[in-house]
């Protein structure tokens, strides 16, 4: 056993100080879904939980000044895909936390958590990635904000430093004619990490793709931004071929490994199925038709 | 849905509401976890990190320095076993290899492998005492597969052993002429002239497949609470299929006579017979004889996974001779079954059972029980018979494509029936296959039309024999008629239903008025394990001559009270005692006066039942296989099986469907991965992959009702052979759909891929 203390702090900046006074063995505490159980099983020190979860700031779900959402980054999946505004706007987020561990762990899990928890295979990083989202980083130098894209450095490893944590996350308010599908592969229909996760982000300006981005997870140390994807894509219409040719990118690009969950060859294919698969939902979620999360 | 019975019974065939139901949804229901005994120690095991090392020094001083720590054991602690292979040559129960399973000797054989055990005041202090006993190890190469085993050169893992020829399935013979290394055992099964039946072949296919390691996925982890008192018993509290099976194994091991222990059993929390085999009940004993207090372990799921179960892995090739018309003329099959670290595997009833449905004159089956560095195998629902099957029952799917002939039509043609001989020699009587195979055929998933592309659809076979065994009885009749029924079997899956209402049957009363009660090894006789389909079966019988006992004394009571002859008295099915002049007693009149004809009245019954009937079951699967990502989806299933009488239908549908659900694991997502060096890597239920609810449809089942003229109520084990023909069922459900046939299960969306991928 561990022995561990636990600390609810009641603002960011008495966050900031007990997670400065901790040191490294100190960990924020939101759902705990991984915490919890790294410390369980000892596959990390922790002496210190610092319990974010009554910080009106990092449980919030909703817009934001100028227009965009903010989540807190300890809000619950199920307050985020509960959020009337997210299910009209932000669909993709809905498709990553309706599919994150079951109904239970949907209650506790955040995708402030999943980001710091910077497992390569994380649900909730590509499409925060294609949406453009950006943490808000609370510590003891004070706020900054960093994109999600850079935030994650390798695997278990992130941007943070001593005594900063994550106090929400700011996604932009979606650009009209754009739209943002999430999927991931695993062997069963629920209780699995992803083998391969895609999120991909379209804006059409009539047919042609003005803008694109396609996010490749568990296929790399970190989520993946297939540039020479969104380069085969923008600047003329979506077809059949150009998002063949995006899906061949995402295959060229990815740098997977061979392990339990699955093999490199397998991996690299299904990089790019899910890029085409995600490309053809984006784009009828950018044209206004109603793509289920989970059909 | 169900066939109309064949006996118009008042309480069998009825879907009551299980005794033990409500307390268990409620969570009342007493577990081995629940166990809290004053004074109470925690213990843990230490396992081994390597798949082969010999134990070079185990120093436990400075966990014995820990706060908290109450004693450390390892294999020293347990009386010297001797080591009968060396000049018996036994193989299945070598007393050495079950004292070495439990806790290593010298060496360690898989990864999990247990090495010493602590008792702790609390179960935290308990594992920060593992991290504390110092072992050194000198690792060796470990042996992974059958093929790796069995070639030339490969590293003994016991380097005593010599292969043994089996005289038959359970009786082990002389030393083989043909040494295989790591091959514990060979068994030649055989009827016919093999040669002969190629010769008169117009067609003949060969084909090799492999399954991989599968876990029977029991939600309840392994658990046990062990007392030795001052007096020198011990009193052990667990989860188990077998009391008296752990009772007796207990004594041998720590060298007590059986009188000497009390095995009390808990609410059980599913076993598929992995809860036979010790485990850490001796650690527990040991830990307790040390300390002079009771001593809890509860294995964590990674231990489960790590250090119990599984199935083996194995390898089959089987050669099929046939005619152009699908008559089959011949059937070889060379079989080679996992082991893991000591033996013991099922390859025997896998050679068995692979060609039962069948009516083929010339028939051969080599089976090798295989030694491997990977946790030693233990029963798992239908032992051996799903990896048999699915050789077999693709093969022939094969057979049916070249001939051009409807699968199910090829079986149909070839179907054992009353008097076809079994591999073993063994006449069948009285056996529903056909009648099976015929429900299929009429069934409205076989006639219904699987639109859609790539889907496919698959259909096999599966053959059980089922188990008899000794079961042991009793029920007392109380003063307002309500029955109170002593059972030796532990409830695994509604068996105090299922006996409860087989009293009340042969008593003529209400199911309701029967209140049944597992009991502990000092409380009854000895019953043998719940499993191999055998306890509605001979528990049944022995409950139904209980009942039988207690009808001829209550008619005996009958004539004292109505002082005639007793002859003149008859128990009628009804539950009332008529005698002469139209005089009758109800069964809760003559309960109520029997304080005043001579007392109590109990029936008793020790059975160890002949006549059991085995089963045949014909699985029909739909999938559909997405082609770009090659994962499967099973879109209907359906389960026809011959259940002989269906005590309590839900129950037996229950069976069926549980039964389904673990095959299509086996097809589709559930194995062991290993790196090289022989760790388990996927020792969580997030990793080793069991279907979830989302993973199947509603099973659907069919039950055939063909009773077994061997029991009296016409019962035939049901919960064994649906685990079949799933794996094969599956497989030709995917050639119908990709073209693929899958001659290596788990047909994971991982390999499943690479065969459906182009060539890189």
């Amino acid at each position: 056993m561990q022995d561990l203390r636990y600390a609810r702090a009641s603002s960011v900046a008495e966050a900031s100080r007990l997670l400065a006074d901790g040191g490294p063995t100190a960990r924020v505490l939101a759902g705990g879904t991984d915490v919890i159980v790294q410390a369980r099983e000892r596959t990390q020190k922790i002496s210190l939980f610092v319990d974010i979860k009554h910080i009106p700031e990092a449980v919030g779900v909703g817009g934001a000044e100028g227009g965009g959402l903010t989540l807190g980054a300890a809000a619950p999946c199920c307050h985020i895909y509960d959020d009337a505004s997210v299910r009209s706007s932000y669909p993709a987020l809905v498709d990553a936390t309706s599919l994150i561990g079951g109904t239970a762990i949907q209650g506790r899990a955040s995708l402030g958590g999943n980001l710091c928890n910077s497992s390569p295979a994380a649900d909730g990083v590509p499409p925060l990635i294609a949406l453009g989202a950006t943490a808000v980083i609370a510590g003891p130098g004070g706020e900054r904000r960093v994109p999600v894209a850079t935030f994650t450095t390798g695997p278990g490893q992130n941007v943070l430093e001593p005594g900063e944590f994550v106090v929400a996350l700011e996604v932009p308010a979606p650009a009209p004619g754009s739209g943002v599908r999430f999927l991931r592969f695993i062997p069963r229909n629920e209780m699995d990490i992803a083998v391969v996760n895609v999120a991909s982000a379209l804006r059409l300006d009539g047919a042609e793709v003005a803008e694109a981005r396609v996010v490749v997870g568990a296929a790399a140390p970190t989520a993946l931004v297939v540039e020479e994807a969104a380069e085969a894509l923008v600047g003329r219409p979506l077809s059949q071929e150009s998002i063949a040719s995006a899906a061949a990118a995402a295959r060229a690009a990815v740098r997977p490994i061979d392990d339990m969950r699955g093999s490199i060859r397998q991996r690299r294919h299904l990089a790019g199925v899910l890029t085409e698969r995600t490309l053809r939902d984006a784009a009828r979620r950018a044209r206004g038709e109603e793509v289920a999360s989970h059909p | 849905m169900v066939a109309p019975a064949k006996k118009p019974y008042r309480v069998i065939g009825s879907r009551p509401v299980r005794p033990d139901g409500t307390d268990k949804v409620t969570g009342r229901a007493n577990y081995g976890s629940d166990i809290r005994l004053p004074g109470m120690l925690y213990g843990r095991v230490l396992r081994s990190p390597h798949a082969h090392a010999r134990i070079v020094r185990i120093d436990p001083s400075k966990a014995l320095a820990h706060p908290g720590v109450k004693a450390v054991i390892t294999q020293a602690d347990f009386p010297a076993a001797e080591d009968v292979i060396t000049d018996l040559g036994e193989t299945a129960s070598n007393l050495k290899w079950l004292v070495d399973n439990v806790l290593a000797s010298d060496r360690a054989l898989y990864h999990g492998h247990a090495v010493a055990a602590v008792a702790a005041t609390d179960p935290h202090v308990a594992e920060d005492a593992l991290g504390l006993i110092e072992v050194e190890y000198e690792p060796l190469d470990p042996v992974l597969s059958v093929h790796e085993a069995m070639a030339e050169a490969a590293p003994r893992i016991h380097p005593h052993m010599h292969t043994v020829e089996m005289l038959a399935r359970f009786s082990p013979g002389p030393r083989s002429e043909h040494d295989i290394p790591n091959a514990a055992s060979h068994l030649r099964l055989e009827i016919g002239d093999l040669e002969q039946g190629f010769a008169e072949a117009e067609i003949v296919i060969e084909r090799e497949y492999e399954t991989g390691t599968a876990h029977q996925g029991y939600i309840e982890p392994h658990n046990g609470t062990a007392l030795w008192n001052e007096s020198g018993e011990l009193t052990v509290w667990l989860s188990t299929q077998g009391p008296f099976m752990m009772r007796d194994q207990l004594a041998r091991m720590l060298k007590l006579p059986v009188s000497k222990i009390r095995v009390i059993p808990m609410e059980i929390g599913g076993g598929f017979g992995g809860k036979i085999p010790m485990y850490m009940e001796p650690m527990a004993a040991a830990l307790s004889r040390k300390t002079g207090r009771p001593v809890k372990m509860i294995m964590q799921r990674d231990e489960v996974l790590l250090g119990t179960g599984p199935t083996s892995a194995t390898y089959v090739r089987v050669k099929l001779g046939a005619r152009r018309d699908g008559t089959l003329t011949a059937a070889e099959a060379y079989l080679a079954y996992e082991a893991g670290a000591y033996p013991g595997s099922p390859v025997g009833a896998g050679g068995m059972c692979m060609f039962s449905p069948y009516s083929i004159p010339h028939q051969r089956a080599d089976c090798y029980d295989v030694i491997v560095n990977k946790p030693k195998v233990s029963a798992y629902r239908a032992p051996g018979a799903p990896a048999g099957a699915f050789a077999m029952e693709s093969a022939l799917d094969e057979l049916a494509e070249q001939l051009d002939i409807d699968p199910l039509e090829l079986r149909q043609r070839n179907a054992a029936v009353d008097g076809t001989r079994r591999i073993d020699g063994a006449a069948f009587r009285s056996i529903g296959n056909e009648a099976v195979m015929r429900a299929a055929e009429e069934s409205p998933h076989w006639n219904s039309e699987l639109q859609g592309e790539n889907r496919g659809r698959g259909i096999a076979m599966g053959y059980w024999g089922n188990g008899g065994l000794e079961s042991s009885a009793y029920a007392t009749v109380n003063r307002d008629g309500t029955v109170g029924l002593v059972l030796g079997s532990v409830d695994i899956g509604g068996q105090r239903a299922a006996l409860a209402m087989q009293i009340a049957e042969t008593l003529g009363i209400d199911y309701e008025q029967v209140k049944p009660i597992v009991v502990d090894t000092d409380s009854i006789g000895y019953t043998a394990v719940t499993g191999g389909s055998r306890t509605t079966f001979a528990s049944g019988w022995a409950v139904h001559e209980a009942g039988l006992e207690i009808r001829r004394e209550l008619e005996a009571r009958a004539a004292r009270i109505w002082e005639v002859d007793a002859a003149l008295v008859h128990y009628d099915d009804d539950g009332v005692i008529r005698g002469p002049e139209d005089r009758s007693l109800s069964f809760a009149e003559i309960a109520g006066q029997l304080h005043r004809t001579g007392g109590t009245v109990q029936g008793k019954a020790d059975v160890m039942p002949e006549g059991t009937g085995p089963a045949f079951a014909c699985h029909i699967v739909d999938v559909e296989v997405d082609p770009d990502t090659a994962k499967v989806e099973v879109l209907r299933y359906t389960a026809i099986q011959d259940v002989g009488t269906a005590i309590h239908p839900d129950y037996v549908e229950g069976q069926i469907q549980g039964g389904a659900v673990q095959g299509v694991g086996m097809a589709l997502t559930e194995e062991y991965v290993y790196d090289d060096e022989g760790r388990l890597r996927n020792a969580s239920l997030l990793d080793y992959r069991m279907p979830t609810t989302l993973d199947v449809p509603q099973i659907e089942t069919i039950l055939v009702e063909e009773p077994n003229p061997g029991h009296p109520y016409g019962v035939r084990g049901v919960g064994e052979v649906p685990i079949v023909p799933p794996l094969a069922a599956i497989a030709n459900a995917i050639h119908q759909a990709t073209g693929v046939r899958p001659r290596t299960l788990p047909a994971s969306p991982r390999v499943l891929l690479e065969e459906m991928l182009p060539e890189a």
